[in-house]
């Protein structure tokens, strides 16, 4: 399929401000999103990403198209993330005992079965309400599990690219993504036994 | 449990897997023992589509809109980078 963003980045090339307009307005939200996930604290994120729009105007010539715009942005991105000292990725084993937050006995059957919810949340209404709840939360994960989650889950970025754009490998990416969701699942668990 | 298969797998284990899983990161031989777990265990079926339900929930969350100022600020900047 054809990058969407393809004609913007044309646009772009050719000096056209309107172009950037839409591609800031598209895309800014998300990189800031990202950017918080990589940076110590919002400020510096929104340095980080105030810089990435320059790389990409000055380095609109380089884009070659091989990934999408926006896989091509988060990249810029990263770049200027970890020239501003950004947090680095590191492996961690799988010891998933905290989000399991002792949910399994000694003989590795449930000690405390998970609450049936899974059919309630069907509803755009309830569901569109869990993500606002999800999205307050995301700030306390560690910052290599939101990195992942962020990438995946709520950029819908593909295992491959965001194994790239974090400089990690597909089995650690599997890991961190597992805590996160997990993570998150108990969230949901708790805001659905509170409604 | 006399005629227990074995390496038949427990919740803990069918739970830490549900990831690869979902990722198509098992062994057929793997896939094989997640899935005659689940097709026994109702609160292993319910986790996983628990996480499924997260993923979902998850993809729904769009970031807010960029700042007006912040906008106005950008095309400031972009108009000094091009003629810069």
């Amino acid at each position: 399929m054809a990058d969407p963003d393809a004609a913007l980045v044309d646009a772009l090339r050719a000096g056209d401000e309107a172009a950037f307009v839409s591609l800031v307005r598209r895309y800014h939200p998300r990189l800031l999103r990202f950017a918080e996930t990589l940076v110590p604290s919002r400020a510096v994120a929104e340095e980080v990403v105030q810089d990435t729009w320059l790389g990409v105007v000055k380095g609109i010539h380089k884009f070659e198209g091989r990934s999408s715009v926006r896989t091509w942005l988060f990249r810029v991105l990263v770049k200027r993330a970890r020239s501003a000292g950004a947090r680095e990725p590191h492996n961690v084993p799988l010891d998933d005992e905290d989000a399991l937050d002792g949910r399994f006995a000694a003989n590795d059957h449930w000690r405390r079965p998970p609450d049936v919810w899974s059919d309630r949340v069907d509803s755009k209404l309830v569901a569109d309400q869990l993500a606002s709840g999800v999205l307050a939360c995301l700030p306390q994960h560690p910052a290599a599990q939101r990195q992942v989650m962020t990438l995946r889950d709520l950029e819908d970025v593909d295992a491959v690219d965001t194994c790239d754009l974090l400089g990690i490998s597909v089995a650690n990416q599997r890991v961190l993504l597992h805590l996160a969701r997990s993570r998150v699942r108990s969230i949901l668990e708790v805001e659905l036994r509170r409604s | 449990m006399l005629f227990r298969r074995r390496r038949e797998i427990a919740c803990r284990q069918a739970v830490g897997l549900v990831t690869d899983y979902l990722e198509g990161a098992l062994s057929p031989a793997e896939r094989a023992r997640l899935e005659a777990h689940l097709a026994d265990c109702d609160y292993c079926v319910e986790h996983l589509a628990q996480i499924r339900a997260t993923i979902d929930i998850a993809g729904r969350i769009e970031p807010a809109d960029i700042d007006p100022e912040v906008l106005d600020e950008l095309v400031t900047l972009y108009r000094r980078w091009q003629s810069g």
